[in-house]
């Protein structure tokens, strides 16, 4: 019996601490959001060595372009930082930097969809005035996908977008629309192939791939002002196309569980017609050992209602850090990855969608990608993913929504509702 | 805190005892002993959630429409936790709504439940298991080193890999599906639908960590003279018997420590989940459990996230709680005389009493 | 010696001359090998399977056939690869660096608290063991945030400051290693500690040489524990380390394919084989001295 008395006196005591860390609270206080964006204007002048952060460089694009400024500019050195190859971990490594007022954090590379969250918790330096960019050559959707509030916040660097990958061997003419293109599953039930498939596992690629459904039928997530606009018919008939289609076999059923690389093996082993995915399957699927689709496959954009539908927009920004005491040498760094060498650079070295218009039509490049004049087509085409600050929040309910309105779990209009008051609640913080 | 320090004082009667009262100063010499182990705890952790509790009062920033900008909340008062507890979503004009699906808000009740249900199933299964392996690593045999060294490998390869490893076996097209197949089943979509997501969850854990149940529980066995079974044995019980009325009770303490460390992880469980299925199947939060619903609102809220972390802590305290008080994880007021060792070590009679 | 561990030990030369005991004793060996092939295939099949594909060519990386096919060693040379900026050569030095550490400082803290807690009466004791055992308790990636901010106010967060993951992993496994100890040393049969100091040693003298070689066991099996925590820690060292100091679960975590979005499931696994092997070894290593203890040890009989 003494044990139990004892025992009871070990979470009594537990309770004690817990009681402590509560008075605790009382006394202290502080936040850590940083409410003003004071710091913008500092070191605006200044240049010296800055730091650049960005994600894993897959293909090795950075240090060769890193070391071709350096060796013009010996006194504003760049050294390259890189995180870990996780989108999320980027995310909350630079959150965690910004909030430290990490001042060796001078550039970081953005995801087009954290531009507007960065922006708004004031972390990021207006491009304007001083830092006027020019952006009259680049593209218009990842210029877009870098304003917030009338001003942008980041130079696009990459862009990328979505492509129907299909096979030219079983269909000579790639559908155009949507309608010709479900038409086409006869096809593949012919060969006993699955027909289509996307990202529709619960991740960010069903992100996009709901809202390409959902703006291809003219609907929207969220209006110019950020508020939740999802609520509409267009919406539904967007996801409700999905639904039917899941429902009904074109999409097969572990459809649900692809991201990006099952649905190119997928489609490289020849069980699939028709694929929508990024640009980087065209090189593996048309070289990999293992490819059986080599030479019997195509691009096209991806089809629409009437005509070329909306992809959404992909690709990364660069932006300067509020807390960066060189912002001078930052912002030249900034034109500097705008020129027409570097896009080009990137281009060839590591497959990054230029965001110079004019560069996807140099002959060059294009016999090298044969994609390109069908990603420009998409790109101009494309949709940022909705422009807000409350991204995570908005991402996951039309994650959830839309998941459980494919599988069936919820009817396609409950789906779109809860949606709307979803991404409402969380715009009101 | 000075009350419960003196509430919490051991009982009179052990401090008589043994060779404790050989030594006056074994008081301060105690709390010496103990203060590196309570100052680097209080660093990483104290500090830390001191802070979460502090910020859970707080509001998370919001947008002010003028500027476009984030300010701060201020002063939040319980909302945040009523925001989790009683499911109070914000909607339009400051007033509150249920929270609407989709939301992660909505999705606290469930994610308590997928968490309980993960610990239990896996806490049962790595129990079971481990007795098993630890019983199996204690015997004597030719290449016993490699059969140890085998049951440990699940536990030394690193949760991110073990975590793409069943990623890649549970594919639709991956080895699993392959296997059922080849045995008559239909392949499953093991990331897709709520149950075999929730299991690939499991097997996966079970899998991972039953090799430190085993390991745990094979330290507390080599603690058992083998002169209590040779005992036992003579007497002729059965088993069965030697196993429940001799290895159990003798084994009791490290297995309740193993279990009860195991709880607390699994309570906590992230990585798997989150790598595995990102917290989906089913109607989309199939696997969604409370730590990765913690870091996708530190994603979307800092304060409401620390509100939610509190919470798990409380949680958590009041499992441990459970589990000391009733199921008798007694490790802390074990008195640590030498009647206790006796106790332990001479427990054999009753059996040899039944085994006749 | 330790050969009567377990009545029903598969392999013990028991000599019962009862006829039906024979019979029994063979139908439990062959239970036993089952047992020890089932067991041997639990822990080792998705093991076989990482190690398979770790030995896969790129191309064939979703290939099913479940022996090996298409090998080659290029995803090994992949991953300590240096030319896309990995340097998994170094992180595993790192790993192996925080590891030992960790578990020297963990163990040593550890053992003198679980000392005291065991053996020793002050107050506040349970107050303690409470605080110990609510360390375990908040979600850890919750503690990411504030631990940040702190390691970079003072200065923790660039270089070779090893002691930001080190400090970290130490107060991840001290509760379990504190109460694994307090476990193991209250189970002890004290009374040898108590003649050894009639016989004129100190508290401390009968502790380090009487008490200390019988908890080998649950010292060594803590220790591993420890160990092979610290080992696999990632969430604060993803967060805490430099390009320096970066331990291998992190230099996994951002291992890529050549083209963005393509995931590298072979160098993966390849990386995970690397990394696996060490402690493979280490157990081997240690073995037997996990499991000695009370039956080798001096209280037998």
């Amino acid at each position: 019996m003494a044990h139990r008395r004892t025992t009871r006196r070990a979470l009594t005591a537990l309770v004690g601490v817990a009681a402590l860390s509560f008075t605790a609270a009382c006394g202290g206080g502080g936040s850590n959001t940083s409410s003003s964006s004071g710091g913008s204007q500092q070191g605006a002048d200044s240049r010296g060595p800055i730091t650049f952060v960005t994600g894993k460089d897959n293909s090795g694009v950075w240090p060769p372009t890193i070391d071709k400024w350096n060796k013009a500019h010996p006194n504003e050195k760049v050294t390259l930082k890189e995180q870990s190859d996780n989108a999320d971990q980027q995310h909350d490594d630079i959150v965690q930097h910004m909030q430290a007022k990490d001042a060796s954090y001078d550039i970081v590379t953005v995801d087009v969809i954290w531009t507007p969250e960065f922006a708004a918790k004031g972390w990021l330096v207006p491009l304007e005035g001083k830092f006027a960019l020019d952006t009259s050559k680049l593209l218009k959707a990842p210029v877009t996908a870098a304003t917030y509030n009338g001003k942008l916040y980041a130079a696009p660097f990459a862009s990328d977008g979505g492509m129907l990958y299909y096979r030219k061997d079983l269909v000579p003419n790639p559908p155009k629309t949507l309608d010709e293109m479900w038409k086409m599953c006869d096809i593949a039930k012919k060969n006993n192939m699955d027909c289509y498939a996307g990202q529709f596992a619960k991740y960010e690629g069903l992100t996009v791939n709901a809202t390409e459904a959902i703006n291809t039928f003219g609907g929207k997530v969220v209006d110019d002002k950020g508020k939740a606009a999802v609520d509409s018919p267009e919406a539904r008939k967007g996801l409700q196309m999905l639904a039917d289609h899941y429902k009904n076999g074109d999409i097969p059923k572990q459809g649900i569980t692809y991201q990006e690389e099952q649905g190119r093996q997928s489609f490289e082993a020849g069980k699939l017609l028709f694929l929508r995915n990024w640009p980087y399957v065209y090189s593996l699927a048309s070289t990999e050992a293992s490819s059986k689709v080599k030479g019997k496959f195509a691009v096209a954009p991806l089809p629409g209602v009437s005509g070329p539908g909306a992809s959404t927009l992909g690709g990364h920004s660069e932006a300067i850090s509020v807390y960066s005491k060189h912002k001078a040498t930052a912002f030249d760094f900034l034109k500097f990855i705008e020129e027409d060498a570097q896009q080009k650079f990137f281009m060839e070295k590591g497959s990054l969608a230029p965001v110079v218009e004019a560069i996807y039509s140099d002959p060059a490049l294009v016999k090298k990608a044969p994609y390109l004049p069908t990603l420009l087509t998409s790109i101009q085409n494309a949709v940022p993913r909705p422009v807000t600050p409350f991204y995570p929040s908005v991402t996951k309910a039309i994650q959830d929504n839309s998941y459980a309105a494919m599988k069936g779990e919820k009817s396609v209009d409950q789906a779109v509702k809860d949606m709307q008051s979803a991404i409402q609640s969380a715009s009101q913080g | 805190m000075s009350t419960t320090a003196t509430q919490t004082a051991p009982p009179t009667r052990s401090r008589k005892r043994g060779p404790k009262s050989l030594n006056a100063g074994q008081g301060r010499r105690g709390v010496l002993l103990v203060t590196p182990t309570l100052i680097l705890l209080a660093v990483v952790i104290m500090y830390p959630l001191v802070r979460a509790v502090i910020m859970s009062f707080q509001k998370d920033s919001g947008l002010d429409p003028a500027t476009g900008m984030f300010s701060e909340g201020g002063f939040a008062g319980t909302q945040n936790y009523q925001h989790w507890l009683l499911q109070q979503c914000a909607a339009a004009g400051g007033t509150t709504q249920p929270c609407p699906p989709g939301t992660l808000g909505s999705q606290f009740y469930d994610a308590l439940f997928v968490t309980l249900f993960f610990t239990v199933v896996t806490v049962f299964f790595e129990i079971g298991l481990g007795l098993w392996f630890a019983t199996i690593m204690n015997r004597t045999f030719k290449g016993r080193g490699l059969v140890r060294a085998a049951i440990l490998i699940p536990w030394a390869i690193p949760t991110a890999v073990t975590a793409k490893l069943w990623f890649f076996i549970f594919a639709y097209e991956g080895i699993a599906n392959k296997l059922l197949g080849g045995v008559g089943i239909k392949p499953l979509l093991w990331t897709g639908d709520a149950w075999p997501a929730r299991f690939a969850v499991i097997i996966a854990d079970v899998w991972k960590t039953t090799p430190f149940m085993a390991l745990l529980i094979l330290a507390g066995l080599q603690l058992i003279s083998s002169d209590v079974y040779e005992a036992a044995q003579i007497d002729g019980a059965s088993k069965w018997q030697t196993f429940t009325r001799i290895t159990l009770p003798l084994i009791k303490v490290p297995l309740m420590v193993a279990i009860l460390f195991r709880t607390l992880d699994v309570l906590r469980i992230y990585d798997l989940p989150a790598i595995l299925t990102n917290g989906g199947g089913g109607s989309g939060h199939a696997t969604t459990t409370l730590s990765i619903l913690v870091i996708n609102q530190i994603r979307a809220g800092f304060n409401s996230a620390s509100a939610l972390s509190t919470l798990v802590f409380l949680l958590i305290a009041f499992v441990a709680f459970i589990f000391v008080r009733f199921l008798g994880a007694d490790v802390v007021q074990r008195p640590p005389g030498k009647e206790a060792a006796k106790r332990r070590w001479f427990r054999r009679q009753p059996v040899a009493a039944e085994g006749e | 010696m330790s050969t009567q561990a377990l009545p029903a030990t598969t392999a013990a030369a028991n000599t019962e001359t009862h006829q039906y005991r024979h019979k029994s004793q063979r139908w439990q060996n062959a239970r036993g090998y089952l047992g020890l092939a089932l067991l041997i295939i639990w822990g080792l099949a998705p093991f076989y399977w990482m190690v398979v594909t770790a030995f896969r060519d790129v191309d064939y990386t979703f290939d099913t056939t479940p022996w090996p096919t298409h090998v080659t060693m290029q995803n090994f040379q992949a991953a300590f690869s240096t030319s896309t900026g990995n340097h998994f050569g170094r992180a595993l030095v790192n790993s192996v660096i925080i590891g030992i550490s960790t578990t020297t400082i963990a163990m040593l803290v550890g053992v003198f608290a679980a000392y005291a807690l065991a053996r020793l009466d002050f107050p506040g004791k349970f107050l303690i063991l409470g605080a110990i055992l609510g360390a375990s308790m908040f979600p850890g990636v919750a503690l990411v945030s504030p631990l940040f901010q702190l390691f970079s106010n003072i200065g923790w967060l660039n270089g070779a400051n090893y002691q930001a993951l080190i400090i970290p992993n130490i107060s991840f496994v001290l509760p379990l290693t504190v109460y694994t100890l307090t476990a193991f040393f209250s189970e002890m049969p004290w009374e040898l500690e108590e003649s050894a100091r009639m016989d004129g040693c100190t508290q401390g003298q009968a502790f380090r040489k009487i008490m200390l070689p019988l908890a080998a066991p649950g010292l060594f099996t803590t220790a591993i524990l420890a160990f092979i925590s610290s080992w696999n820690e990632y969430l604060l060292s993803q967060q805490f380390s430099t390009n320096i100091t970066q331990p291998v679960t992190v230099a996994i975590a951002q291992f890529t394919g050549a083209l963005p979005r393509q995931e590298p499931y072979t160098t993966v696994m390849a990386a995970g084989t690397i990394v696996t092997v060490p402690l493979i070894i280490m157990v081997l290593l240690f073995q037997r001295a996990i499991v000695s203890g009370l039956t080798a040890g001096g209280v037998k009989g």
